[in-house]
């Protein structure tokens, strides 16, 4: 086998549609040998919140569609965000980082956040992760 | 076209879409043995870039795509 693959991402945002991606490409990368490190912030925190994946929603003036997006992607066979994640993390593979700074924008504390969250880091700390990653990605 | 290869295990993967078939065969490739041959069944339309390109990323060899009205995929262990 080559030489490990490792891919970054920054999840800045909680919508329905913008958590699919980052998970779907995690769960492909897990699954590929890769190792992951996904870093969440502002608006991608609400997807660590306990629950937080079942409640995302669309966003803007597609929030009411959400439904209707639900409905389509199970009619596809597509798996929930709260699936997915088990998937990801099935892997051993994929580390979730919560963004310390934007936490406390956010006003989001550790005891909010599920227990599967890896750690707790600054910009510097993921930069560091980051500069050693072959692919990178900001959502 | 040739003869499909002999599969060691099958796993079903229908109806279910990407990235669910690679997850799942990952996982069922690593519960045989190095040099068996894991099938997999997917009508995933993305399946058919994503299965052979999996194969060499992770090592393994593809050994081919067979179409019956399903869509079989073959992948031997090989680490």
């Amino acid at each position: 086998m080559a030489d490990v693959k490792k891919m970054a991402i920054v999840v800045h945002s909680g919508t329905l549609d913008l958590a699919y991606p980052p998970l779907m490409l995690a769960a492909a990368a897990g699954a590929s040998d890769f190792e992951v490190d996904i870093f969440f912030t502002f608006w991608g925190l609400n997807l660590l919140k306990k629950k937080g994946l079942k409640k995302a929603k669309l966003g803007g003036a597609w929030r009411m569609g959400t439904s209707m997006m639900k409905m389509m992607i199970k009619r596809t066979g597509m798996a929930t965000l709260p699936d997915l994640l088990e998937g990801v993390l099935d892997t051993g593979k994929v580390k979730l980082w919560a963004c310390t700074a934007t936490m406390d924008i956010m006003m989001v504390k550790k005891d909010q956040l599920i227990s599967e969250v890896t750690g707790y880091m600054g910009a510097a700390g993921f930069l560091d992760i980051a500069a050693d990653c072959d692919v990178q990605l900001f959502i | 076209m040739t003869d499909m290869p002999t599969a060691d295990k099958t796993i079903d993967c229908r109806g279910m879409q990407c990235p669910m078939p690679i997850l799942k065969a990952k996982k069922e490739i690593l519960k045989i043995k190095v040099g068996e041959t894991l099938e997999v069944l997917s009508n995933d339309p993305g399946s058919k870039e994503d299965f052979p390109r999996w194969a060499k990323r992770t090592g393994n060899e593809f050994l081919g795509v067979f179409d019956d009205g399903d869509t079989h995929y073959f992948i031997k262990r090989k680490v």
